[in-house]
C-alpha cells in the first residue's frame, strides 16, 4: 500500500487515482501515525511551500517522516513534494524537512523564459536505477513551477532538464527519491516512473 | 527544451461540448469524455475544460465531469466557468482539476486570485482574459461569457492579474472567437511582450497557418483549438509534425 500525504491545498486526486491505476492499494494520510501503516510515501505537489510546511510541521510529520526514511521506507516527493526535502526555498519563509542539503531558487528572469516553466520538457538521465529503469532518455514530462531544486550534493543528482539553465530534475537519496516533474501527468513515460516506484520496498 | 502545448478547448454546457460562435448560437458537438480520452491518445498536451453554463446549483454536474476526466486521462487539465470563490478552486482541485481558469469573477474581485494563488501555488490559477479590439493596439476586457463590457484595458489587465500571482494567462479575442479567421497576433503579441507568464492564445483558429503565426509571431506559449479539431479538420500528430517540420519545438 502506498500513502499519500494530503496537505489540503489541492489535487492529490489524480496521484491516487493513477496509483490504483497500477493495481496498488493507496491511504490518504493525515495524520503522522499513519505513516506506520503503508510500505511506501508520495508527498504530491500541490500547494505553495510555506502552506505545505505549515501543515506538515502542525501535524507534527516532519520527525516521524525522518524516521520512516531512516527506516528505509521508499519515498517519493512530487514538484513541490520534492522541494521540502530541502534546508530552504526562496518560494517561503519556513525551514524545509532538511532531507537533503540545499535549497530551492526562483527561476531568474531571462528573455525567451516564461515563468512558470509550464508544460513538456525532457529530462536527461545522468545516473540509471531501479526508478529510472525502462524509460527512455530525454523523454518528455509535465512540468509546472517557478522554483527549482538546488542540492548540495551533486552526485544526487540523477536527472536534469534544460530551462535557460540545467537544473536537478530527478533527486535520488537510497530511498528518497524526487522529481521535480508531475509522474501522474505526464502520459506513459510518467508512469513507468510510478510504477517502478512502487515496486520499491 | 520547452515544448509549445496543443491544447484542445472543451466548451461543456449541461454536461456536453459544445462550440459558440462569437460566444452565441452555441452548437451542441458531443460527450465530454469521449473526447478527452480521445484528445490524450493522439497527443494532445493539456485539456481545457470550460463550463459555459456553470452555476452554483449545477456544481455536482461538474465535480462528477472532473473526476471522471481525472480518472480517464494522465494529461494536465483545467478548468474554468463560474468559479465564485476559494472554496470553489478547493473543490475543483480536490477532484482532480491540475488548473482552474477563473474569468469574471477576477474582475470583480481581484483578490481570488492573490487568495487561491497563495493557497494553492501560481502554478494552477488561470485567468482567463476575453479581449475586444476598441482601436489601434487597445482592447477592452468583457467578462460574463464575452456579454458584458468592463472599461477595463486588457494590456493593463494583464500585468495587474500577473501581480496577483496568476500562473498564466488564457487570452481569447472575442472578434476573431469562432469565425476560423486566424488568432488575433497582434493582441497576443502584445499581452505576450507585457507580461512573463506563459499565454495561451484562444480564438479564430482556422488553419494549421494560423497556428504557427501565433506561436510564433504572437510569442504564445500554447493554442487553444476548438472546431478544428473537432470537426476533425485537423489532426494534433499533423498539427506537431508541421511545426516541427518549421523548427518550433513540440512533444512527439
Amino acid at each position: 500500500m502506498t500513502g499519500i500525504i494530503n496537505y489540503g491545498a489541492g489535487n492529490i486526486f489524480s496521484v491516487m487515482n493513477t496509483i490504483e491505476r497500477l493495481d496498488e492499494k493507496t491511504l490518504i494520510i493525515s495524520e503522522p501515525e499513519q505513516l506506520s501503516k503503508v510500505h511506501r510515501i508520495i508527498l504530491p505537489g500541490v500547494g505553495a511551500f510555506d502552506e505545505a510546511m505549515q501543515y506538515l510541521k502542525n501535524h507534527e510529520f516532519v520527525d516521524k517522516l525522518k524516521e520512516e526514511m531512516k527506516k528505509g521506507k521508499p519515498i517519493l516527493g512530487i514538484c513541490l513534494g520534492l522541494q521540502t526535502f530541502f534546508e530552504k526555498s526562496e518560494e517561503g519563509k519556513l525551514d524545509g524537512l532538511k532531507l537533503l542539503r540545499g535549497c530551492v531558487k526562483k527561476f531568474p528572469e531571462r528573455k525567451g523564459y516564461v515563468i512558470p516553466h509550464m508544460g513538456w520538457n525532457s529530462v536527461k538521465i545522468l545516473v540509471e536505477s531501479d526508478f529510472v529503469g525502462g524509460v527512455p532518455n530525454k523523454s518528455f514530462f509535465y512540468f509546472a513551477h517557478s522554483y527549482y531544486p538546488v542540492p548540495e550534493e551533486a552526485n544526487f543528482i540523477c536527472g536534469t532538464t534544460e530551462y535557460g539553465l540545467e537544473f536537478a530534475s530527478i533527486v535520488q537519496k537510497e530511498n528518497l527519491i524526487g522529481v521535480q516533474f508531475h509522474p501522474e501527468k505526464s502520459a506513459s513515460c510518467g508512469l513507468i516512473f510510478l510504477e517502478n516506484f512502487i515496486k520499491m520496498r | 527544451m520547452l515544448t509549445k502545448r496543443i491544447i484542445p478547448c472543451l466548451d461543456v454546457r449541461n454536461g456536453k461540448v459544445v462550440k459558440g460562435i462569437h460566444f452565441e448560437n452555441l452548437k451542441v458537438a458531443g460527450e465530454p469524455i469521449s473526447y478527452a480520452k480521445y484528445y490524450s491518445e493522439q497527443g494532445a498536451d493539456e485539456l481545457v475544460f470550460l463550463d459555459i453554463s456553470a452555476t452554483i446549483e449545477k456544481r455536482n454536474t461538474i465535480e462528477e465531469l472532473v473526476r471522471n476526466v481525472a480518472s480517464n486521462i494522465s494529461i494536465p487539465f483545467t478548468v474554468g466557468g463560474g468559479i465564485k470563490t476559494v472554496e470553489d478552486i478547493l473543490i475543483l482541485l480536490e477532484n482532480g482539476a491540475d488548473k482552474v481558469s477563473i474569468n469574471t469573477q477576477a474582475v470583480k474581485n481581484p483578490d481570488i486570485v492573490y487568495e487561491s494563488a497563495k493557497k494553492f501555488g501560481s502554478q494552477c490559477i488561470v485567468v482567463a482574459i476575453d479581449a475586444k479590439k476598441t482601436g489601434y493596439n487597445t482592447w477592452e476586457v468583457y467578462i460574463e461569457s464575452g456579454k458584458k463590457a468592463t472599461g477595463i484595458d486588457a494590456i493593463k489587465w494583464a500585468k495587474q492579474v500577473e501581480e496577483l500571482g496568476a500562473g498564466e494567462i488564457l487570452l481569447t479575442s472575442i472578434d476573431t472567437d469562432g469565425t476560423q479567421s486566424g488568432y488575433d497576433i497582434s493582441l497576443t503579441k502584445i499581452i505576450t511582450e507585457t507580461v512573463k507568464i506563459p499565454v495561451i492564445a484562444s480564438g479564430g483558429a482556422g488553419s494549421i497557418e494560423h497556428l504557427y503565426r501565433v506561436l510564433v509571431e504572437g510569442n504564445a506559449s500554447a493554442v487553444l483549438i476548438a472546431s478544428l479539431l473537432h470537426f476533425k479538420i485537423l489532426k494534433i500528430a499533423q498539427i506537431k509534425e508541421f511545426l516541427r517540420d518549421r523548427n518550433i519545438p513540440v512533444r512527439l
